[in-house]
């Protein structure tokens, strides 16, 4: 692998509860019962920073976790319950200096309105370290926790027909929808708005405010926002991606795409997909990151990892599986797999700690080591902003723009 | 033996949009930058205090048609803000406005357990209502609430939210590593609510937090508003600065409490009041008026005197005489998104009382405003503002006061730094926190205990 060029990779982690096996709760090293305290995300996420990484995304979800996508499964045996993870990243904000923080956002029930000022609020209260994963739900089961519409219910199978695609690109045009108010809405004030200005006692000029006026078919928004332009101009948009339809919201929409390669042909495949997408979109001169998922279990030799593995699944009273690879194995075997699967075209990776008590550390303090000796990761923060680090620009506000060519 | 001394109960309110907050002064600096609130509640948790306040905005005020711009405009979101104040202050109640009208139940009760596990109990809710069009075109639901259903909602959402704090019982999560058992129960978090305005079931996802149920504030001076108050909050936010209003609005709210079977000291009235501090009572009075030309520009003057005619009345001079034309009473009103214009009932007898007044004292229009509005609860000496604020907790004309500074974030300093210690001294101000949890710092009940307590009798 030394022969391959290498150009820095970026990398984030994927935090959820104790991790993302059903079992490590159960693991020593796991705090279960700190799940639900500011100190225990406090102590994961400064351990991510230590380990340089450009951001940490947070899961959530607007019900009881599940063994299945569509209904609860009345398991006592697993963690359930979590809280609200755009108030955990701005919990986390004031004790951090350098890592994104990337809350997960249900936007099938939540208010673009409301989630467009949260995340510029977290932009300022983190100085520009936002981001925010959208998520959408088709969960029956949670949109009765709202009332307010009825899905019909939903199986991997119905999604595959032609009636399961058309309800898929539906769900995923809202969640279109949804990113555009909010990216509207955080350029709805230029950045020069407030003035101040004494002299004639005005505190804004209102030219600079915009109303965004959208129309569409879930929600219509006036704008502008109650909240200045955040820090960053443009929080960072994400989301994770399958099939073609969301592989579309990746390529129109967001910064970055998590992704799920089985292999580097799958890999390049859907890099192909996405970067195809991304020209039709008119977004080809745009950097979109594309970031493969891997749920990792990490050991100084392999047959440890895999027998960490087994004696979870034992626990779990089953083996697990996941929309996303799983690996298993040693720091410098990920490095080679990372590296790899770069050359296919991903630009970054989102790793879900197996046992966060165990692999993230794992990750920051043997996997980055082991990647920096190879130069393919930073060796220190060389920006104080999440668009920095991913090496995105501040992007120019579209009412400003608008305005100057009018 | 004489009467006990009450303690007094202060909070802090982080000043937003509105004329009292003089944004041309130099010291004044960022309302939006978190550096201000962190500053801002660093200060109130020194003092002691028992809370910051903040408030929210859902659409920017408009008046003739256009964004107001003589104020500070835009603030951060609310919760954001009070979720990141928990990771720099230890013991200050966290208390924010949230809408009912343009929420849901769900996700505000989820939002407000989480600010309570991630505060370690110090999250409170100042429920508020809201009805208009206006608000409604910046989200789903839209404008449609009749204002006759603003209450009746407002009750209904609370009571659901209620509803779901109480849907875990705080022993469910037991995470038995040797059996395997996270859960004590699969139907943790079961909820069915069916009512007028919400018909909803399922489990709800955060388990039971410190508080059991974040502290809930209500705002409000209808017959309703203190109806819901005294049958639903733990504080009750009122406006009443002179101690005759306020000792009657104290009797009748409290006396309210009881058909709801509810102690007096269940509810807590806390007035909000803004302060200018001087070292003497004289320089206090200069410093105040100094502060009200500040506040009121010759602009703003007439726009706030467009609250109350309805009418573009730009082609007035500020310095010169009240118009002689009558208010417009028609509905459709010039200034969009404003509590004040609500306080103005009657419009043709205002503009003629204060026409009256402005030809009696020999006002301009923008002395007119200085002297009707935003005149400062408390002016005068260190010594003096305490004794006041004693006087009104002492004479039940209230149970503290949430102070609002006319500049952020250092205008809480002087208070912090001269009154509280004179509070103190007297033995109606606490000295060290009494408990971890704002419940400890009101002297609440814990919802767990009420439970308890209703059980038991």
């Amino acid at each position: 692998m030394s022969s391959t060029p290498v150009s820095p990779l970026h990398l984030a982690v994927a935090l959820d509860g104790t991790g993302w096996h059903p079992a490590s709760w159960r693991e020593p090293v796991a705090r279960p019962r700190d799940l639900f305290t500011a100190a225990y995300w406090a102590d994961l996420v400064a351990e991510a920073e230590r380990g340089l990484l450009d951001f940490v995304t947070f899961e959530d979800g607007l019900g009881l976790q599940s063994s299945h996508y569509a209904e609860l499964d009345g398991r006592t045996d697993q963690v359930r319950g979590r809280l609200d993870a755009v108030l955990i990243a701005a919990r986390i904000a004031p004790l951090t200096s350098h890592i994104g923080l990337v809350p997960t956002v249900v936007s099938t029930h939540t208010e673009p309105f409301h989630i467009s000022k949260a995340i510029a609020t977290l932009d300022y209260v983190s100085t520009g370290r936002a981001g925010l994963r959208v998520q959408l739900s088709a969960r029956p089961h949670e949109a009765d926790h709202f009332g307010r519409r009825t899905f019909p219910p939903i199986s991997l199978e119905s999604l595959r027909t032609e009636a399961g695609q058309e309800r898929l690109a539906e769900h995923f045009d809202e969640a279109a929808d949804y990113i555009e108010v909010v990216r509207r809405l955080w350029d709805s004030w230029e950045d020069d708005a407030e003035i101040r200005d004494v002299a004639t006692g005005r505190f804004v000029d209102r030219d600079k405010l915009h109303y965004i006026d959208f129309e569409g078919r879930h929600f219509s928004v006036k704008g502008p926002s109650i909240t200045p332009r955040p820090p960053q101009g443009q929080p960072i948009v994400s989301s994770l991606a399958h099939q073609t339809i969301p592989y579309r919201l990746v390529a129109r929409a967001t910064d970055v795409g998590y992704v799920t390669p089985h292999d580097t042909d799958d890999a390049r495949a859907i890099v192909a997909e996405i970067r195809a997408e991304q020209q039709t979109a008119g977004r080809a001169g745009e950097l979109l990151h594309i970031f493969g998922d891997l749920v990792v279990f990490l050991d100084d030799d392999e047959a440890t990892a895999i027998a960490r593995r087994e004696r979870l699944d034992a626990l779990a009273g089953e083996p697990y599986t996941s929309d996303a690879r799983i690996f298993t194995g040693t720091p410098a075997q990920l490095a080679d797999l990372l590296q790899e699967l770069q050359g296919a075209g991903l630009t970054g990776f989102r790793l879900r700690p197996a046992v966060a008590g165990h692999d993230l550390p794992a990750i920051t303090q043997k996997l980055v080591p082991e990647l920096q000796r190879r130069g393919a990761f930073r060796q220190a923060y060389e920006a104080d902003t999440l668009r920095g680090l991913l090496g995105l620009a501040r992007p120019a506000n579209r009412y400003a723009a608008a305005a100057a060519t009018a | 033996m004489s009467k006990p001394l009450k303690q007094i109960h202060l909070a802090a309110h982080f000043p937003g949009v509105n004329n009292t907050t003089v944004w041309s002064d130099p010291a004044a600096g960022s309302h939006i930058e978190f550096s201000s609130f962190a500053k801002f509640a660093r200060t109130a948790e020194r003092a002691k205090f028992d809370f910051l306040f903040l408030a929210e905005g859902l659409r920017l005020r408009e008046q003739g048609g256009k964004i107001y711009d003589l104020d500070v405009v835009g603030r951060p979101d609310t919760f954001t803000i009070l979720a990141a104040l928990a990771a720099v202050t230890e013991h200050l109640g966290l208390t924010g406005t949230i809408n009912s009208t343009f929420n849901e139940p769900y996700e505000v009760a989820r939002q407000f357990a989480s600010l309570d596990h991630l505060s370690d109990g110090r999250a409170a809710w100042n429920v508020v209502t809201s009805w208009d069009a206006f608000t409604g075109e910046n989200f789903r639901r839209g404008g449609f609430l009749p204002q006759d259903e603003r209450y009746s909602r407002a009750k209904e959402f609370l009571a659901t939210t209620q509803e779901l704090f109480d849907s875990w019982h705080g022993d469910e999560i037991v995470a038995d590593r040797a059996s395997g058992t996270f859960l004590s129960d699969a139907k943790a978090g079961a909820f069915v609510h069916q009512g007028q305005h919400f018909d909803i079931q399922g489990q709800f996802n955060v388990p039971r937090s410190p508080q059991g149920r974040p502290v809930i504030f209500q705002a409000g001076d209808s017959d309703e508003g203190r109806e819901f108050a005294a049958s639903s909050a733990d504080a009750i936010f009122s406006r009443y600065s002179t101690l005759d209003q306020g000792q009657a609005f104290y009797t009748d709210v409290k006396s309210r409490l009881a058909k709801y079977g509810r102690r007096s000291d269940q509810l807590l009235i806390l007035p909000a009041a803004t302060f200018v501090l001087g070292d003497t009572d004289a320089e206090a009075e200069d410093l105040a008026k100094e502060v009200r030309r500040q506040q009121v520009s010759g602009a703003t003057a007439i726009k706030h005197l467009e609250f109350v005619w309805n009418r573009d009345l730009s082609s007035y001079d500020p310095d010169g005489p009240l118009p002689d034309i009558d208010p417009d009473v028609s509905e459709n009103h010039i200034s969009k998104g404003r509590a004040q214009v609500r306080m103005y009932r009657d419009p043709l007898a205002t503009a003629s009382e204060w026409r009256e007044r402005a030809e009696a004292n020999g006002w301009s229009i923008r002395d007119l405003v200085i002297e009707t509005g935003n005149r400062q609860a408390f002016i005068g000496s260190p010594s003096t503002v305490a004794k006041t604020i004693n006087d009104f907790v002492q004479a039940d004309a209230s149970d503290g006061f949430i102070l609002v500074p006319h500049i952020t974030p250092t205008g809480l300093d002087p208070f912090a730094d001269k009154v509280v210690p004179l509070l103190q001294e007297q033995g109606v101000f606490r000295t060290e926190y009494e408990g971890p949890t704002l419940r400890d710092h009101l002297g609440l009940t814990h919802p767990d205990d009420v439970r308890e307590e209703r059980v038991a009798s």
